[in-house]
């Protein structure tokens, strides 16, 4: 019997994994990626309390957050191209331009 | 059979989504997260959410991972990304430390059993039909926001990826660079 602390578990793993590679990654692409699995992992978790609780309203938010996360590619994305442009690079150490 | 399934789409997703973190090539990397998301989309299913199944694979795969696809053209991908080791077994102890804590933090008030259903799902309707009837109502400000947000990001990302477009990285000669190269 699956019961919701199981999903509560597998979303929890997800984050993590999005988490670590939030952490390790150092290409802004790849970046990009580790954010939209912790996303996926937080939508996970609210279906499954949606329909543990036999409440609308997590399905909701996993919308919100499928709308907030395509905003974000959108615009993060255009901010990537412009970045390329500019400087021939996505890679996060090269953009040391503060030089204190 | 609906443990089967769980158990199998958990094991695929955490192993698919593994290889997209952990992968040094960006091909490799967003093919195994397009897949994962296929498969969220058959945990969602399994929960009874059909519509938001279907909007995870039209939204998410459909398009934001076909945004990914495109974005990857301006790129250079061919070649593997460098990352710079900074003893890997640190940064994977300090992920899992602050997703643990997170996931203790958010998981509390559900062991409490302090949640009430506010919204429950009205009888006799599918879950499409429930879906609508909440999000019409209860949440039809929010709805309205994020709709104008999205062409907010829209506009943004037209603009953002339009500027300069008839300067081609590709089909440059290398000494007419207009000022791509000073500022490098």
């Amino acid at each position: 019997m699956i019961t919701l602390n199981h999903y509560l578990i597998l979303s929890g793993i997800l984050f993590a994994i999005g988490l670590t590679g939030v952490v390790r990654r150092r290409n802004l692409l790849m970046l990009f990626f580790a954010t939209e699995i912790m996303l996926n992992a937080a939508n996970i978790a609210f279906a499954a309390i949606s329909s543990y609780l036999h409440d609308m309203s997590g399905q909701m938010f996993a919308f919100f957050i499928i709308a907030v996360a395509a905003s974000e590619v959108a615009v993060g994305l255009g901010l990537l191209i412009l970045l390329y442009k500019k400087y021939g690079t996505i890679n996060l150490d090269d953009f040391t331009i503060m030089k204190g | 059979m609906i443990p089967f399934a769980f158990y199998l789409f958990a094991v695929l997703i955490t192993g698919l989504f593994l290889v997209a973190v952990l992968s040094r090539n960006v091909l490799y990397a967003m093919t195994s997260l397009a897949a994962g998301m296929v498969l969220i989309s058959g945990l969602f299913f399994i929960l009874g959410a059909d519509f938001l199944g279907v909007v995870q694979l039209i939204v998410y795969v459909g398009a934001v991972m076909g945004l990914y696809a495109f974005a990857m053209m301006f790129f250079d991908v061919s070649r593997e990304v460098r990352e710079t080791r900074s003893n890997p077994w640190l940064v994977f102890l300090l992920g899992g430390g602050i997703a643990l804590m997170l996931v203790v933090m958010f998981a509390a008030p559900i062991v409490g059993d302090s949640v009430k259903a506010l919204y429950p799902p009205v009888a006799h309707t599918t879950n499409p039909q429930a879906v609508g009837l909440v999000l019409f109502t209860k949440y039809l400000l929010p709805f309205e926001v994020a709709s104008v947000m999205l062409l907010v990001a829209m506009i943004a990302g037209i603009i953002l990826a339009g500027r300069k477009m008839e300067i081609s990285l590709s089909a440059m000669d290398e000494d007419i660079l207009p000022e791509t190269k000073e500022n490098a």
